[in-house]
């Protein structure tokens, strides 16, 4: 996703000379080839990232849009209070990029994985939070955010999910897209995760449970709406997320239809339980210790779909089989 | 430098100004601090002098068109004396000086660290330390990029160049010639509780900041004819940064208040704010 995020960025800084990328030095031999052709739109400014935020926000009330690079916890933990005080109070134009959501960097380390960033960076004033799940939506995030007045946060996945997009589809920050349709439960995934949660949907197919999928890929603004027609139209929602779940994805599903007195059949979230991952491995192992892998959202699904049967509104949707509607 | 527009923004005041100015920053802060029940007092009494003969004789700003582009930027990174500043703006004529009676009241905009929402002429809210230097040189840099000759200007205090963050800023700002940038150290010697001197040692100060790489003068910060010419000479070498270390008093200009920890905290009520207001006016 990062390439596609630095592609895209190239594209906008070619024709838009506000855009500036500050990196806080990271992105080796990722960010070359834009430090190249855009000398005066680039910066590394060594590891400094609470230097990193403030600078920007320096720079973008002189009216530029600077996105700042880094490694999930650095570009959002570190900097905290900047990202709070300085740009989000201020409104300013200063665009937050971490690569390495959840369990991309898993190898590396607790100090490596980002894990809680969702929750934080959501309880901000004044934020955009973008979390694209395939390669389409992180190009098309990446130019709605630039086009987006305010400071936003996009957090890119090193493992994104097979391409989702239709023809001639149109993104739009705060509006969940469906990615296929059914009716026995709805999945809703935020980043790349969407790929297990559509691999779950396949798999659950012959054991005749239909899921409806979406991708998530805006967390601020929320479209709620697309959480409650899930409860209305669906028999349950099971929200995916390679993050906690103290205050993530599925936190906010919940108060969404708590709010509007909405209840979903069946709820369950997935997601980080564990605390802290003191065990390393790739994205992939580790989705799969903490359940978050396709077979472990597959079980999950089918126990709540045995579980909720006999009160789920059974399926109301005339729907085509698998394929991707509106 | 090219020159350009900045240059018809003229100093709205002569310099000789500053003086009166400082006094009233001043008896605002007594009074301000007074009604809003807040303080901070002394922090505001030992820079207001710097204040005011930056906004009475230094700063490119037009109250008239707050946002122009090739202003000078004023930040106050010591948040916490955020009255001075309101004062300043108010008789350097951004908004009327009736807002400063609503200085910490309910519902007021005026909050006691500085808060730019609502408030013409302030540039960053800030309150929480270390933050000011690199909003500014984000400030500088991006002047330089855009070719724009103005000056970022930023009000350190001395307790603020514990945190961190203060020295990633610096770091930036030499590295990148940033001779646009200021950097103005309140430094009277007291801390929220204690002195600096026995909280974190910052001797040898000058000496750091030439080591990051900053052009450093150590001035005294209420000599007014002394800073007028310290900071009509910026920058002090053309490719680096300035600072100015400015030695002042805590409390200066209300002798009870004069190098007291406690007048850090402490609300002047009562008769401690009758005679602070009244030393103030026997200085006129």
């Amino acid at each position: 996703m990062r390439d596609n995020f630095v592609r895209q960025l190239s594209e906008l800084a070619r024709s838009d000379p506000r855009i500036f990328l500050i990196t806080a030095d990271l992105g080796f031999k990722v960010l070359d080839n834009f430090a190249e052709e855009f000398p005066n739109q680039y910066l590394n400014v060594g590891i400094a990232e609470q230097n990193m935020i403030g600078l920007a926000t320096g720079m973008a009330m002189n009216g530029r849009v600077v996105f700042c690079y880094s490694i999930g916890n650095f570009s959002t933990l570190r900097c905290l209070e900047q990202i709070r005080n300085d740009a989000c109070y201020h409104e300013a134009n200063v665009k937050v990029v971490a690569v390495g959501g959840g369990f991309s960097y898993g190898p590396l380390g607790i100090s490596h994985h980002a894990t809680e960033d969702l929750s934080i960076m959501r309880a901000l004033p004044n934020m955009t939070i973008a979390v694209p799940g395939d390669q389409w939506e992180a190009r098309e995030a990446t130019k709605a955010l630039a086009a987006t007045p305010g400071t936003c946060y996009l957090r890119l996945d090193k493992s994104p999910a097979p391409a989702t997009a239709r023809a001639k589809e149109v993104f739009y920050i705060g509006k969940a897209r469906t990615i296929r349709e059914g009716t026995d439960i709805t999945l809703i995934a935020t980043g790349g995760i969407l790929g297990p949660a559509l691999e779950a949907a396949d798999s659950l197919v012959e054991q005749g449970i239909t899921c409806r999928v979406i991708s998530m890929h805006t967390i601020k603004p929320f479209d709620s709406e697309a959480v409650l027609r899930a409860c209305r139209e669906t028999g349950g929602i099971v929200t995916v997320e390679e993050h906690t779940i103290h205050g993530g994805l599925g936190s906010l599903v919940a108060e969404v239809c708590m709010d509007a007195g909405v209840k979903p059949n069946v709820f369950r979230r997935i997601g980080l339980r564990a605390g802290f991952s003191s065990i390393v491995g790739a994205q992939e192992y580790l989705r799969r210790e903490y359940g978050m892998d396709a077979k472990a959202i597959a079980k999950a699904v089918a126990e709540l779909v045995s579980a909720g049967s006999p009160h789920a509104p059974r399926p109301r949707l005339k729907v085509s089989s698998g394929g991707a509607t509106s | 430098m090219e020159q350009n527009a900045a240059t018809n923004l003229r100093p709205r005041t002569e310099p000789l100004a500053s003086a009166e100015l400082a006094l009233k920053i001043r008896k605002h802060a007594v009074r301000m601090t007074n009604l809003g029940g807040s303080s901070h007092v002394g922090s505001v009494l030992s820079m207001a002098d710097i204040v005011a003969v930056l906004y009475g004789g230094i700063l490119r700003v037009d109250p008239s068109n707050p946002e122009k582009i090739d202003r000078d930027r004023f930040i106050l990174s010591k948040g916490h004396a955020g009255a001075g500043i309101y004062a300043a703006l108010a008789e350097s004529g951004f908004f009327s000086t009736e807002l400063l009676e609503k200085h910490c009241a309910d519902g007021s905009v005026l909050s006691g660290h500085v808060s730019h929402r609502g408030v013409p002429g302030v540039e960053l809210s800030t309150g929480s330390l270390g933050h000011g230097l690199s909003v500014g040189a984000g400030m500088a840099y991006g002047s330089k990029l855009d070719k724009i000759d103005n000056r970022a200007f930023v009000l350190l205090s001395d307790g603020e160049c514990d945190e961190g963050s203060t020295w990633e800023a610096a770091l930036f700002a030499s590295h990148h010639k940033l001779d646009n940038l200021v950097a103005i150290v309140d430094y009277n010697k007291i801390q929220s509780l204690a002195p600096v001197s026995e909280t974190l040692q910052l001797e040898p100060f000058a000496d750091k900041w030439k080591a990051f790489g900053w052009s450093v003068a150590e001035v005294d910060g209420h000599d007014h004819n002394s800073l007028y010419a310290h900071f009509s000479a910026i920058p002090r070498v053309t490719g680096k940064p300035s600072c100015f270390i400015a030695h002042t008093t805590k409390g200066k200009g209300v002798s009870f208040m004069e190098r007291s920890v406690l007048w850090h905290y402490r609300t002047p009520r009562g008769s401690e704010y009758d005679e602070a207001l009244n030393e103030l006016n026997s200085d006129t």
